[in-house]
């Protein structure tokens, strides 16, 4: 009975979404304030209902009602209750019904807290953000529903959740991930507004720009999660694969700090508004290419679900509407926009600017080397994969030539910059990064790397120059704390997100250079060196898990004779399927991680055994998590809220 | 010409060379790091290439893993049920490593067209099978399943 509900409530949700889509467009069209007025209302009555929806299909997980086709394929009564619930998201169904839960909630979210937005305006982007509920309600209804039954012979027991997705990663990580998809959909919805309305000006930048960076968070969160998830679940240590579907996210986020920074030109200087509206129609539409990659099943991925023809299909038509639909507009609507203000060759437009070209350029390479495959396939090429060189050899300098203008762009004034200036503000940035880098890269570490003294070099010229600019706040400023507290929050979360970019390249750096790996094969009483710390295994231990049966081995870590720690990475065998699941063992540090994983047992109790040295390597995570929290901050500014109050 | 425009020619100059040149250098990137696929029966019969990177899918033949009694080397036989290939490998092999199931090597082959592997790839969902390697298996005799 309650999937039925649940079915019944998605039905009402997509007319009520269809209502949303053309009821307050045509009203904003005609002018008519009656019309227009019932954005709101029904904005609220489809979250409403996706969420009675949602709540069934958790309610059918919670119960183990295997006659649910979606819940037997990816539940089972042994799961622990936690894993039951965020079971709703372990599969293709469900993530989608996700994807629409999340939609209508930025779509209320906006409706609450835009009572600064003319009724137009506000009118047309719900509706937009309507079409978009159309769409993927639609598509779940057609090709997804995840309230299917099986009947008349339902399965005793489910088949069980994928191992690797039984993780707390998993219960935080794909919603976040969403959350910044998905939130892209009300910059876009903005955006597309401003063309039909023609009023693209610093007003509506600034109505924009708090659920932009607020997505951009949330996406960068998503990533960051995924990324450490990876690293300790998927058990052998790596953090950043150029699988397809990590690419699918990255894109997007490439493209919408581009975006973020240039709604920031766009409300302070009233330059930029086409370049602006492009970003945000792309950040959508690679949100939704980033979706279709991931549940159309056409790329090889440990994330591609199995594949249904139909549903790539689907996706596909909705991504050429989107982006075909958008760029219509945009073509009719653009040429009409004229930039407000004048900017010289040498200011922090022109500075901003090289950032967005840098960034978009990033997304590019990743974009062809995510689909030049699948392309080359499609035209008889022959089958390929992209390698991580081609990832790297590209993204690491274009990475490097941003953080230079990263601190040329902080150092610059709008309108106009003198080259003098520049070099008032940086000769001491830029000794101090050139010395830090130096000593640092002869200092630590067995061995000298030039790419080492770049990476640092750069990652303290973000730092200093960041630094660097606080304190030329304080110049003509009385006290000290007085000017910290009159400082915009903003600016406290842009500098947060800029030491985070230095944070991560250390982490990047420094891991990639100075990590330590060994596969070795280890009998009890065996003991093995590496960077400064002796392992000794111990042997193993059968242990039961809730669901689950595991070989523990035991390794003990000293360093010079001190103990550091026990740890215990484990070979698990999962009732259900019996699949296996390795389980490293981690000793975390801020300097370091040692990382131990158990490949398969050998002949006379001997063991495979991964240990791994990784120094640095949670600078990647920290920075990730001081990138968003900066994008957080900006939100949190009190010239938006005032606004949205007034 | 006006000022306005010169800028604007400069502005469109700027961006028509720089996103050349970032596709010339992305083509070139791409080309240096592309690793073909290849079936069993094609590298068997001497069609892939030796000293290049490149991978191959196949089942693993039951029976055929073998391991080395003092380092983590291993060497199994890769089928698409037409033609074998020995795959050579030193180090962990991934959890859904099985004998029966499909994988995907990647690595050289070399001059006794033995296939060094540097990276054994099992996908992490046992209903899964890689598109390659289902492409590749079209002499699947009747009744094996995947």
């Amino acid at each position: 009975m309650i999937p039925e509900i649940g079915e019944f409530a998605l039905i009402l949700a997509f007319c009520l979404s269809a209502l949303l889509a053309v009821i307050p467009l045509y009203g904003a069209t005609v002018n008519n304030e009656l019309w227009m007025s019932y954005a709101k209302p029904l904005a609220r009555g489809q979250f409403l209902f996706v969420a009675i929806s949602f709540i069934c299909l958790g309610y059918a997980f919670s119960q183990d009602d295997f006659t649910v086709r979606y819940v037997a394929e990816h539940s089972n009564s042994q799961l622990p209750i936690y894993f039951k619930l965020s079971a709703v998201w372990g599969g293709h169904e469900g993530s989608l019904l996700l994807w629409a839960f999340i939609l209508s909630g930025w779509t209320v979210a906006v409706s609450l807290f835009s009572r600064a937005l003319p009724l137009d305006m506000l009118a047309r982007v719900l509706a937009v953000m309507g079409i978009i509920a159309v769409g993927f309600i639609l598509f779940l209804l057609e090709t997804s529903s995840p309230f299917l039954r099986f009947l008349p012979e339902a399965p005793a027991d489910g088949v069980d959740l994928n191992p690797l997705l039984q993780d707390v990663g998993l219960i935080v990580h794909p919603p976040m991930l969403y959350m910044g998809y998905v939130g892209f959909s009300v910059a876009f919805a903005f955006a597309i507004a401003a063309l039909l309305s023609g009023r693209l000006d610093a007003a509506w930048a600034r109505w924009s720009r708090p659920w932009t960076n607020l997505a951009w968070a949330f996406l960068g969160m998503g990533i960051t999660l995924g990324s450490w998830w990876a690293y300790y679940e998927l058990g052998w240590g790596g953090w950043w694969f150029w699988d397809p579907v990590e690419n699918a996210s990255l894109m997007p986020w490439l493209v919408g700090t581009a975006l973020i920074h240039s709604l920031a030109v766009t409300e302070k200087r009233g330059v930029f508004k086409s370049w602006t509206v492009l970003l945000a129609i792309f950040a959508f539409s690679l949100s939704l290419l980033g979706t279709f990659l991931v549940r159309s099943g056409v790329l090889t991925s440990v994330h591609a679900f199995a594949s249904d023809p139909k549903r790539g299909l689907f996706i596909l038509m909705l991504l050429a509407i989107t982006i075909g639909g958008s760029l219509t507009l945009y073509a009719f609507k653009a040429p009409n926009v004229k930039s407000a203000a004048l900017f010289s060759w040498l200011s922090r437009e022109t500075l901003l600017l090289v950032n967005n070209l840098l960034l978009t350029v990033m997304a590019m390479t990743v974009l062809l080397g995510t689909l030049y495959p699948l392309l080359l396939d499609a035209l008889g090429g022959g089958k390929i994969s992209v390698g991580p060189p081609y990832f790297n050899a590209l993204f690491v300098p274009i990475m490097g030539a941003m953080t230079v203008a990263l601190g040329f762009s902080v150092a610059a004034r709008w309108r106009e910059t003198t080259i003098e200036l520049l070099i008032k503000t940086l000769w001491k940035p830029a000794t101090a990064s050139l010395l830090f880098g130096l000593v640092f890269a002869f200092a630590y570490g067995k061995e000298f790397h030039v790419a080492v003294l770049i990476g640092m070099m750069l990652s303290f010229w973000v730092i200093f120059t960041t630094g660097q600019d606080l304190v030329s706040k304080f110049k003509n400023a009385k006290s000290v704390i007085e000017k910290l507290k009159n400082l915009p929050l903003s600016y406290y979360g842009m500098m947060v997100a800029h030491l985070g970019v230095a944070v991560v390249a250390i982490g990047i750096t420094l891991v990639s250079h100075y990590s330590e790996e060994r596969d070795i094969r280890m009998a009890a009483g065996d003991s093995l060196d590496l960077a400064g710390y002796h392992f000794e295994f111990k042997g193993t231990t059968q242990v039961n898990g809730e669901n689950y049966v595991a070989q523990q081995a035991a390794l003990l870590v000293t360093q010079n004779g001190t103990e550091v720690t026990t740890l215990n990475p484990e070979k698990r065998s999962y009732n259900v399927k019996g699949s296996m699941m390795t389980e490293a063992a981690i000793d975390p540090g801020l300097w370091r991680d040692l990382y131990v994983a158990l490949g398969e047992p050998l002949n006379n109790g001997a063991w495979a055994v991964r240990i791994q040295y990784k120094p640095f390597v949670r600078w990647l995570w920290l920075g990730g998590i001081l990138i968003a929290s900066g994008g957080l901050l900006t939100v949190a500014d009190k010239r938006y809220r005032k606004k949205a109050l007034a | 010409m006006n000022p306005k425009r010169k800028k604007r020619l400069i502005i469109i100059l700027a961006i028509v060379l720089g996103s050349s040149l970032a596709v010339g250098l992305t083509l070139y990137a791409l080309k240096q790091n592309v690793n073909l696929f290849y079936s069993t029966t094609q590298i068997a019969n001497g069609e892939a290439p030796k000293d290049a990177r490149i991978r191959v899918g196949g089942m693993v033949v039951k029976g055929s893993l073998k391991r080395a009694t003092d380092s983590l080397r291993v060497e199994f036989t890769l089928t698409d049920y037409a033609k074998n290939v020995t795959v050579v490998y030193t180090g962990i092999l991934p959890d859904l490593f099985r004998e029966g199931q499909g994988i995907i090597a990647q690595g050289k082959l070399d001059a006794n067209g033995v296939f060094q592997a540097d990276e054994v790839l099992a996908k992490h969902d046992e209903n899964y099978m890689p598109p390659e390697i289902k492409d590749s298996l079209k002499n699947k005799p009747a009744g094996v399943t995947q």
